[in-house]
């Protein structure tokens, strides 16, 4: 394309470039800082000197997470929970996708579940009758607790419904006609084409249950059910506001050198590589998967 | 051939052949509608609390009835008009912040010419929207602390030092702020295929017609994303009682509760934290109404006004 830049045009192209890239940076450097601080010595930590690059580079804290069982108990808790959540979601999911994808015509009783469904992703009993209802489950302090009680995403159930229609009905025709039963057409033909939505599924409930603390606070009444963000949220989050509110800044002074901000900064970065591993990977499913399930329907 | 389902008669009186498969969708969708009974719909006669004097002991099927007491006290309690005015501003700020700036950002990266770097980008943005904010308070309390790299640069250009967690008239500024910083780049997926869905013979129409950049932009990007824009901006209204519990609950203390505290913590501590069941029930049931007429009436003007339908 021939086309006439202008002086201005230019200049907004330099100015583009250095914004985007400022912002780039700014996503970044926190945690960048953070692995800086985790590998920086605890004096250096105190002192507040910490920048750009590690002072008096050392692998102590990374080393003290190693030994410390409460935090290896709770990254256990938080495999686990995982691990479960993501296989319970998936399954229930894409079988209730499929029936849900259908017309009325096809499957009567169906928009009346899709109702139903929906009711519920919008409307709850709130906080405390969750709570009551999990306590008389019996589910205080379980792995089980955790993985059934955000069990099904149901805005996730919709977006592979709206997946499962935008594919063009042919498909199942041709199947239905070589003898294919509703169960074939689902796994044989169906999920195959659902890939890219599966896989936005899945990482969304892979972080959703990774990243959750706030079940697993109320969920737990010892700290050897904690996950892992739980545990440093009570440990690291929790230590640090209440002293903000109830010190004086000569007392914080005293309390920031007492807490070891390095060891603090390790665990926090050590729980975020699970995260940074996956979802490089599925960037181009889930902007796909996103914009093609929400978009039309 | 034979499925003798209640639902088969529902919705089809006329010369409807039965479909074979019907028996297999509701097998399917057993684990679905089990999970849905007991998750979703028990918890929800739990509601009953909010009318009761709740006990413990007795369980709600034999606590004392009280009517609308517990809302009248909520109306009458200070903490919970506080609280219900922090959510509505904080709320407020964020979802305007949240439809503005990610949109500007991917008009920006439209506009990138080194499209290379996109991908690059778009992946470091998209990093903090991935992480909790247990992880992104705990980031904020190192980079924010009185000694923390932000303090030291304000310093190193000649200002005092600034106790971010503090101060109560920064704290919702500090909320939106770290909200829009989590999900802008997140949030501009939505924009950017939008953007890709243009018709790029309108872009070669206006250089032949002599357009320049900011005309193009002005005249055919954001004509062409109009619809978008709005439907998001109608869609996210019905979160304006949401101010996001986890990011409140892992940043505020009680020095900013006059501006930080929303009704999801206030319902987290006079609830279950002061054990006042009932009182925390019918504050959370309130909360829960209201956000429910206001997404359905969202819901319905997106369909009113743009055809958009959710399923």
């Amino acid at each position: 394309m021939i086309e006439n830049r202008s002086l201005g045009s230019k200049a907004f192209d330099v100015f583009n470039l250095i914004i985007l890239i400022s912002l780039t940076l700014l996503s970044l450097l926190p945690l960048w800082y953070t692995l800086m601080v985790a590998l920086s010595e605890k004096e250096a930590v105190q002192a507040g000197i910490v920048s750009v690059y590690p002072i008096g580079f050392n692998l102590y804290s990374f080393d003290a997470i190693l030994s410390d069982s409460g935090f290896f108990k709770a990254f256990w808790v938080s495999i686990q929970r995982v691990v479960l959540g993501a296989a319970f979601t998936m399954l229930v999911l894409s079988l209730a996708a499929y029936p849900l994808s259908r017309t009325s015509r096809q499957f009567p009783g169906r928009n009346l579940l899709m109702w139903a469904f929906i009711f519920c992703l919008l409307f709850n009993g709130g906080l405390i009758p969750w709570f009551i209802t999990m306590r008389n489950y019996n589910l205080m302090d379980s792995i089980w607790g955790l993985v059934l009680s955000g069990g099904i995403p149901i805005f996730n159930m919709i977006l592979i419904t709206n997946f499962i229609k935008n594919l063009p009905e042919e498909l199942e025709e041709a199947a239905k006609i070589d003898g294919a039963g509703p169960w074939r057409v689902l796994y044989q033909v169906l999920l195959p084409l659902l890939k890219p939505v599966l896989a936005t599924v899945l990482l969304f409930t892979m972080v959703g249950h990774w990243n959750e603390f706030f079940q697993g606070m109320v969920l737990s009444t010892q700290m050897d059910s904690y996950p892992l963000q739980t545990y440093i949220q009570q440990l690291v989050v929790s230590a640090s506001l209440e002293n903000l509110a109830n010190l004086s800044l000569e007392e914080l002074d005293r309390a920031t050198k007492l807490n070891n901000g390095s060891l603090n900064a390790a665990k926090i970065f050590v729980a975020i590589i699970p995260v940074m591993l996956i979802y490089p990977f599925l960037q181009r499913y889930f902007v796909k998967g996103i914009t093609l399930g929400s978009v039309k329907g | 051939m034979s499925t003798n389902l209640k639902n088969e008669n529902v919705g089809l009186k006329r010369r409807r052949i039965k479909n074979p498969d019907v028996k297999h969708y509701w097998i399917m969708l057993v684990p679905a509608l089990i999970w849905l009974a007991l998750f979703q719909i028990t918890p929800m006669f739990g509601i009953v609390m909010a009318f009761q004097d709740y006990n413990a002991g007795t369980g709600f099927l034999h606590s004392e009835f009280v009517g609308f007491e517990h809302f009248q006290y909520m109306f009458e309690l200070n903490d919970a008009r506080v609280a219900l005015r922090n959510t509505l501003i904080i709320a407020f700020g964020k979802i305007i912040c949240n439809l503005f700036i990610p949109l500007i950002f991917a008009l920006l990266l439209n506009e990138l010419r080194q499209k290379y770097l996109v991908k690059t980008i778009q992946t470091s943005v998209y990093l903090p929207f991935f992480l909790s904010w247990v992880i992104l308070s705990g980031i904020m309390l190192q980079i924010f602390s009185y000694n923390g790299p932000v303090n030291n640069l304000l310093e190193f250009m000649g200002f005092d030092p600034v106790l971010f967690f503090q101060k109560a008239d920064l704290f919702r500024g500090f909320l939106i702020g770290s909200d829009v910083w989590k999900n802008f780049g997140f949030n501009a997926i939505i924009y950017l295929a939008a953007l890709a869905g243009i018709d790029h013979t309108l872009y070669e129409a206006a250089v032949v017609d002599g357009a320049g950049r900011w005309r193009k932009v002005w005249h055919i990007t954001l004509p062409g994303i109009r619809s978008t824009i709005a439907l998001l901006a109608i869609l996210s209204l019905g979160g304006i009682l949401d101010a996001g519990f986890d990011q409140v609950y892992n940043l505020y203390n009680p020095l900013v509760y006059s501006t930080g505290d929303i009704i999801d913590t206030f319902v987290y501590r006079a609830g279950l934290q002061g054990l006042d069941f009932s009182f925390g029930t019918a504050v959370g049931l309130l909360k829960s109404v209201v956000s429910f007429i206001l997404i359905t009436a969202g819901y319905w003007l997106a369909r009113k006004l743009l055809g958009y339908r959710i399923f």
